[in-house]
Parts: structure tokens; sequence; C-alpha cells
């Protein structure tokens, strides 16, 4: 992990408040995993960094790719940002998917909202490991989405949406049951309450799950992200020991 | 120059340390930097037994700051004799446990364990805004502060500083208390309690509704305090609250603190400490300070300031 002020290569809105931004450095030399994430500063007028996870890397150009979703002040100030700017980067954080463990044939992405780009840069590495992708991407409206057309190169696509403007209407779980016996693990990232969804209807297929919360240092050191566990140690630290789990390795909230 | 500063039980190659809580154990940080760098490490809370902490979120961001409710999670202190003191023991560089606890009985205890241990001194957290018990009750009341800190100097080997609350009318009556009880130096200030709501959810944003301000913010409040009890007691002072720069720290040295803490600046860039020491040196050079300790209370020489104003 390191601090580094990375230049901004591209800086695209992909959905409504949603950014797509191209950052160039030595971090995306570095990063081990998909599902891992990087440590951002808006700025010295906002006090805390922001937790963005990498939608994809390209190490020959040394570049990753973040999606962010305006949520206030700091990611609204993010917006002004434009390409030639640096940006203060601390990474890449956490542990991520890990891919080098598994023994899986047919996944299934789960994604909801700003939980779905990690998801992306890691059915890519599944796809060139020769895994058969499948992907639910949940979003609120038609106007939300966003990299589907990205994902469909990558396999089978389902998308739905609160409202049914694109795909079927309702949440990502709507869908599941007609797909998790054809799959043999799923990978999901998005909202607390998803998860938990997703955790229940996957209960028997053997999956991850990738959790937010607010940080502090995104290091480790500071204590303010953690989720209970379910072991003696009591919790797990979501920026070192996560943001990836095994669903039965917490306790969602 | 010279960055020197000695404090009972401290003989510190510079006066800058982390705060505690914001540094962890200082493992994490030792991927960034040597940890030897550091005039001190002021390690997390430790209390009797383990501690799960509050419920999250636990952070929020504020103008110039951020709350935090963490709740002093930390392994205990036995977990933190047995991995945590032996990791730090590897740096050349004096350790302050933070001995925190619910009542008098469990600083006792936590402090007669770290005793036996190679720490330098202990900085007595009678002032964390965030647990229901304990904590603050001993940091707003001068007489239970005077009898927490008396047992606690009882049994200790090590010299006590006190972390003072800021959430107090009078803060000169605690520090006295304080000095009263035998302690040998005080570290100010710790968090101000304070609380934001979100809008669209009408609920506050820290599960714990309230939480510790920090960062910029807070610093004119540090200053003032610091200002006040060095003018009424004569214990050593260690001033932390919204540090992120050199002229920062000179400010604190000015207003009477013999050394600073540095603590949510470690949030925005974890080489904030290292990167401070190396500037501290010609920071106290463009002021015309010789050494730490020449700047250490300047604020409080009037014939220092009747001399500017006649020239």
């Amino acid at each position: 992990m390191q601090r580094e002020w990375m230049r901004i290569v591209k800086h695209t809105e992909v959905a409504r408040d949603t950014y797509q931004l191209i950052l160039n450095g030595d971090v995306a030399q570095h990063v081990r995993e998909p599902g891992q994430f990087v440590h951002v500063q808006v700025s010295q007028e906002y006090f805390l960094r922001r937790p963005v996870s990498i939608a994809d890397v390209n190490q020959d150009e040394s570049t990753i790719t973040l999606l962010y979703k305006v949520m206030g002040k700091g990611t609204n100030a993010l917006t002004g940002k434009k390409a030639g700017d640096f940006i203060d980067v601390l990474g890449p954080g956490g542990k991520g998917f890990p891919l080098h463990d598994l023994n899986t044939q047919q996944a299934l992405l789960i994604g909801g909202g700003i939980g779905v780009p990690p998801l992306h840069y890691l059915g890519k590495k599944l796809k060139e490991k020769g895994v058969q992708v499948t992907s639910v991407l949940g979003f609120q409206t038609k106007e939300d989405a966003f990299y589907v057309e990205k994902f469909k190169e990558l396999g089978k696509v389902f998308v739905t949406t609160n409202d049914g403007s694109l795909g079927t209407k309702g949440f990502v779980t709507n869908v599941l049951p007609d797909l998790k016996d054809r799959i043999d693990t799923f990978f999901s990232c998005g909202p607390t309450v998803m998860l938990r969804a997703v955790k229940e209807e996957m209960c028997d297929v053997p999956g991850y799950i990738s959790i937010e919360e607010r940080m502090g240092c995104g290091i480790g050191a500071c204590f303010a992200c953690v989720v209970e566990s379910n072991d003696d140690q009591g919790y797990r630290k979501i920026c070192c020991d996560g943001p990836v789990f095994r669903p039965d390795e917490v306790i969602l909230p | 120059m010279n960055t020197r500063v000695e404090l009972p039980g401290l003989n510190l190659k510079n006066p800058v340390m982390p705060a505690s809580g914001c540094f962890g154990f200082g493992r994490e940080f030792a991927q960034f930097y040597d940890l030897s760098h550091l005039g001190a490490v002021i390690m997390k809370a430790a209390t009797g037994g383990k501690r799960f902490g509050n419920v999250t979120p636990r952070v929020a961001e504020t103008s110039s700051g951020m709350l935090n409710a963490i709740g002093l999670q930390n392994p205990g202190v036995e977990g933190i004799i047995a991995k945590e003191i032996p990791f730090l023991e590897t740096y050349p560089t004096p350790i302050i446990a933070n001995v925190a606890g619910s009542t008098v009985e469990e600083y006792v205890s936590v402090a007669e364990k770290l005793s036996e241990t190679s720490v330098s001194a202990f900085e007595l957290n009678i002032s964390c805004p965030n647990v229901k018990e304990g904590g603050v009750q001993f940091g707003t009341d001068p007489f239970l502060a005077e009898n927490v800190v008396r047992e606690v100097k009882d049994v200790s080997d090590v010299p006590v500083y006190v972390k003072l609350s800021p959430n107090v009318a009078d803060i000169v009556s605690m520090a006295e208390a304080c000095a009263k009880a035998g302690a040998d130096g005080l570290s100010m200030i710790n968090t101000l309690t304070g609380m934001r709501i979100d809008p669209k959810t009408r609920r506050p944003i820290i599960a714990n509704k309230t939480g510790g301000l920090s960062g910029p913010a807070i610093k004119p409040v540090a200053i003032r305090m610091i200002y006040q009890v060095y003018e009424a007691v004569d214990l050593p002072i260690i001033g932390m609250g919204g540090i992120e720069t050199v002229d920062d720290i000179i400010e604190y040295l000015l207003a009477g603190a013999s050394a600073v803490a540095i603590g949510s600046a470690n949030f925005k860039n974890p080489l904030v400490c290292k990167e401070l020491i190396d500037q501290l040196p010609e920071g106290l050079k463009k002021y015309g300070f010789e050494s730490v300790n020449d700047a250490i209370g300047g604020a409080h020489d009037e014939t220092y300031s009747s001399s500017i104003s006649r020239s």
C-alpha cells in the first residue's frame, strides 16, 4: 500500500450521478486481487478520505479505473476534477476476491448499484481463467444503470431495476432462484440490505460478499469499519481483513 | 537544531508522537515509514478485558474534522502485552500506554499489568466520550479524577500523564485535581463531544448518536486550554488537537505544550508524523528558535511581546 498523486487520464459520467475515473500511477502495479479498493482524498477541504473500489486495472498502461456515485458534497466536489489533474490516492487496500484459491467453473456475479464496479474487474479475471461468468446487476432505475454492455462481454447478463424501467422489475434476488442451480460460486457486492438478502437466498451455494462501511484510516489502525464475526475474535476490520468475506464469516448488521 | 525534549520518564529525540486511538499499535503505519523516527508512540487504549466497541457507523466527516465513536475497541491488556508491545519494542522509541477502564479497579489493574512491561509512561484516559461507563465520567469531575489518578499512581512504576477532557466548564480545576493527586504530566485535549444528523435519513450519522470531534476544528479550543493550564499548574503538557503542520506544532509549544501528539491527521496522510518531524527544525528556525525548548511556553513571555511592540 502506498500514497501517490495519481494523474487523471479520463473522467466521464457513465450514468446518473455516477462517474468513471481512469487514473495513471504506480498503484496500478500493486493491485493483487479484484475487490481491492483505493482511499481517495477529494481535497484538503474534505477531512476524510473516500474508499472507492477498483473497477478495472491495466498494468501495461499503469492505470486503474474507479467508479463512484455522488453521495454528498465531497463526491460532488470530485466531479470537478479534470483529465490532467492529480489526485491523492492511498492504495491498493484490503483483501479482494481470492482468485488463486478458487476452484470454480460457473460463477455468478451479483452487484447492486455502486457495488457493481469491483465485480467487473473480477469478471474479467474469471473469464481469463476460463470460468463461465453470469452476472445479475441491480439498479434503481434505467438512468442509474452502467457497465451493462461491459458485463455482456463477459457472459450472460440479467438486469433488475426497482421500477422495471430496465430488465426485470424488482431486486437482484428476484432472478436468483432460477440461476443458483446452474452455478458453483457466487460473488456479491452492494448495499448491506442487498447482501443480507443475497446471503439468505444463496445460503447453500459457496460464495463471497464484499462489504462497505464508513472508514477512518482505511489501513486498519482506527477500528472504524468493523463488522461482527462468527468466531472468537468477534470482529473483522473491513478495510484490511476485507472488504471481501465468506458469507458465514461475518454477521451483517 | 536541537529537537530533544526531556519529560518525566521520556527522553524524546523530537517532540512528535502519534495520538492514542489514531495509530493502532503502529503496525499499519510501519509499512509507510520506520517508526524509529517518532519521538514516542502512544498506544491505542488498553482496558482490562477485550472490548468490541460501539455499533457502526462509527465515524462521520465534519467541517475541518471528524466525529468518531469507536468505543475503546482493543484486545485487552493481556493481548496488548502479548502481541503489541513486543512489536513496538523492536523500535528504539519510547512507548506510552494509554490506560482506560470503567471502574477505578479496572484502571488500577491495567496499570499494574503494564507496569511490568517496557512502557516508559502511562497516559491515563479519563476522557473518552464514547463509552457508557467510566471514561469521561472520571474526566469531568475533579473529585473522581483526583481519586483515580491517586490510585493509579500508587501502583505505577512509570510516570503518569493524565489525558484531560475538554468537555468541562473549568479545565484548570481538572488539571489542578490531577496535580494534587500526583500526576507527572498532562495530555490535552481529548475530543469534544459532538453530533451530526443526516437530512436524508433524519437520523444521527453515528450509531452511537454522539461522537468525539477531532481535527483542525478543535485546535483553538486546545490552544486556549493549554494556555490556561500552563499558567496555573506546574506540570508538563503533551498537546494535541488538529495538528497538521509544523506551524501548528509551534503554536502548541508556544501555548505551553512540551511535546505534541498528532491524531486524525494520520488518517488523511499516513506519513504525516514523519513529514512533520523532518520539517520541524526548519520550521523552528524560521521563527528564530534555536531548539524546541526555546519555544515552549513562549506565548507567556510578556517581555518578548513588549520588546516586539517597542521595536
